[in-house]
């Protein structure tokens, strides 16, 4: 019977049902960061258990790492302390740190797949929602909570409910000045953030299919903002080319094995689904957003909502949004002062994003009332671009070149916004309070419209800023 | 780690409203540097609960006449966003029980299912009848059995959903799965075995 790739990655992964209707599915890799592990190495020791397997587990620090000074000890104290627990806990379990400094730190979602860990048609867990990116090699990638942690820790295994499968087509082509993040910010805004509940997203069509694998990566980072338990793209001709020669990755006859079993977890042609949704890539502009949730997002040329336009309690969303935000119903979004340009995350912080802003910045100037930062996914992405100058041209244009982390994403560490500066973010959650201030506020955009923002003081068409068409 | 059988939750309750509350709301960021749970409670909904300087913003959860209200009332999407199960925690050493919502984000849900805590769903309608239950009598008691799926609350009866899964293992007293997974050790290795990776 045809299967998709949900499907038969499942299949393969299924130790067997348990009592409670939930099956238990063997995990092939599990990543860990500080900030959720602790806890569930202190549960294995209250239990006097080991790690199953430490050869599947891989860690790296990446949410509290200082961007500016990372020389230890850390200067805040209890960062330095979850980093000690985490090399700690490495250390005696016998599992593989990418510490800083070692040249493979990094941003736990940029450290898997640039290693080669990530490969087609794994189970992969981390204790973190942006594990969805993994999602982009055609992997069922999950992110879990800490007791979840501690089971992939102790057993190698989760209790998994099955989810649905969603087809999202994307044909057609994209625009001049479209791109991967415009892209998945638009299928949110149009599904919801509760949307993909219940579903596993397969992202499709020759849109998709013509994108790096870095643009998927973008693509199925954001699956867990449109409320879907993980997002996917079948494995092709890309991903094997990506793969290919990366260091975890086998070479010779076991690549040849390796590269049959990974095109046998491809969705089959005739697989049925769930449910399908079908984009035109040409109907796409570039996307920002206006409110506090990655769907609250508009065409830059399009106008902030009306509250008095929109039924029930999302009136109220709508209203509370606006006023948190300050931002008046009926005006345009573009225009906007910003305080603040941030490029970087799991989301859009890998080598690609950053060539792609140097090929335009260069010879600009970021407004002088803007403070802005460019933070490297990992020391891999951040070594590629210094040989290649990249960084040099940021800096030439007013950005803060910054050392490998999560950084502003989420302000674990000491990059936060002040009061309630703007942020243009290339990130992925425009949650209130998300960037560390409780008032500060967030306008998520790709790394392309980051820069355009910087460059004019407030939200802009990349597509006018640096002429593309 | 509740590994008794739960049918029955009661308490009294209060109402937390608005859509799409995520976790970075629930606990914001800056309290998840830590290496344990304990301290968590008190951080729970902080920037809603609280200004900048420490004040009280005098949110629902700080009246007087809410203080040891066990059941969570919220509406759809709770628990969006980051998998931190430093949510949830922060929920349960709060003081609350069970949380009834119009939806739950699936990481969120999962996450209070180990730690015991029931999450039921509840139509808008019957969940706005709750809120003005909470809001006329904050001491109105709420019973929330999950066995019947019905929640009971000032002479009403409402029914609610529960995903199969999570109320079987509230049942059972087995939402705690690690005993389970572990007793499967030899299935385990033989599926890593298939799969190269052992």
């Amino acid at each position: 019977m045809a299967r998709n790739l949900f499907q038969k990655v499942w299949d393969a992964h299924l130790v067997g049902p348990l009592a409670s209707g939930q099956s238990q599915i063997f995990i092939a890799l599990h990543l860990i960061h500080e900030v959720t592990s602790p806890q569930a190495f202190g549960m294995l020791q209250d239990k006097g258990l080991k790690v199953a397997y430490p050869s599947r587990t891989f860690a790296t620090v990446d949410h509290i790492i200082p961007t500016d000074d990372a020389s230890r000890p850390l200067q805040d104290a209890m960062a330095e302390k979850m980093l000690q627990v985490l090399t700690d806990s490495t250390a005696a379990h016998g599992i593989e740190f990418f510490k800083p400094g070692s040249g493979t730190q990094g941003i736990v979602h940029v450290v898997g797949p640039e290693q080669g860990l990530t490969q087609p048609g794994m189970t992969i867990c981390c204790g973190d929602s942006h594990t969805a990116t993994h999602g982009a090699f055609g992997c069922i990638a999950l992110g879990i909570g800490t007791s979840q942690v501690r089971d992939v820790l102790a057993s190698q295994t989760l209790a998994m409910d099955p989810v649905q499968v969603r087809k999202i087509s994307v044909e057609g082509q994209l625009q001049a000045g479209v791109t991967a993040k415009d892209v998945i910010l638009h299928i949110i805004r149009t599904l919801g953030v509760d949307g993909g509940v219940g579903f596993a997203y397969e992202y499709a069509g020759s849109v998709i299919e013509n994108m790096s694998m870095e643009e998927r990566m973008t693509i199925c980072n954001m699956s867990i903002e449109g409320g879907a338990r993980c997002g996917y793209i079948n494995p092709d001709q890309t991903t094997f080319d990506y793969l290919s020669g990366r260091p975890r990755v086998p070479t010779g006859d076991a690549w040849d094995a390796a590269l049959e079993q990974w095109q046998s977890f491809a969705s089959d042609a005739d697989a049925a689904y769930d449910d399908e949704v079908v984009f035109h890539g040409e109907d796409i502009r570039p996307t920002v957003t206006w409110g506090v949730t990655p769907a609250q997002a508009l065409f830059i040329d399009e106008n902030i909502p009306n509250p008095e336009e929109v039924e029930g309690l999302d009136r109220a969303l709508v209203t509370d949004a606006l006023d948190y935000m300050q931002l008046e119903a009926n005006a345009p979004i573009k225009g906007t002062p910003i305080d603040v340009a941030f490029i970087g995350s799991c989301t859009n912080g890998r080598l690609s994003d950053f060539q792609q802003v140097a090929e335009l910045i260069e010879g600009k100037k970021v407004a002088a009332s803007v403070r802005a930062i460019a933070v490297p996914g990992s020391e891999q992405v951040d070594k590629a671009a210094r040989e290649l100058g990249i960084n040099l041209i940021f800096e030439a244009a007013g950005f803060e070149w910054r050392l490998p982390g999560c950084s502003m994403c989420l302000a674990m560490n000491p990059d936060k916004l002040n009061g309630d500066e703007v942020c243009a973010s290339s990130s992925n959650r425009n949650f209130i309070g998300r960037q560390g201030s409780p008032t500060g506020r967030t306008i998520l955009m790709s790394p392309v419209m980051v820069a355009a923002a910087a460059v004019s003081g407030s939200v802009a068409d990349a597509r006018e800023v640096f002429d593309i068409s | 780690m509740s590994q008794y059988s739960i049918y029955k939750i009661s308490g009294s309750g209060v109402y937390i409203e608005g859509n799409d509350i995520d976790t970075d709301r629930i606990i914001p960021a800056r309290f998840l540097k830590c290496v344990t749970f304990d301290e968590l409670g008190d951080s729970l909904f902080y920037d809603v609960r609280f200004n900048e300087d420490g004040s009280s913003k005098h949110h629902v959860l700080d009246k007087p006449e809410y203080q040891g209200a066990e059941i969570l009332i919220s509406d759809a999407n709770f628990g969006c966003g980051s998998s931190r199960e430093h949510a949830p925690q922060a929920i349960q050493k709060f003081g609350f029980r069970a949380i009834i919502a119009g939806s739950f984000a699936e990481i969120f849900h999962g996450n209070c299912t180990t730690l015991g805590i029931p999450c039921v769903s509840m139509p808008a309608e019957d969940r706005q009848k709750m809120a003005a239950a909470v809001a006329d009598d904050p001491d109105t008691s709420i019973i929330v059995d999950l066995e019947n799926l019905q929640v009971i609350c000032a002479n009403e009866v409402f029914n609610v959903t529960m995903k199969a899964s999570a109320r079987e293992a509230f049942l059972a007293g087995t939402t705690d799965p690690l005993d389970t997974l572990l007793a499967q050790r030899d299935s385990i290795d033989a599926v890593a075995k298939k799969l190269g990776y052992a």
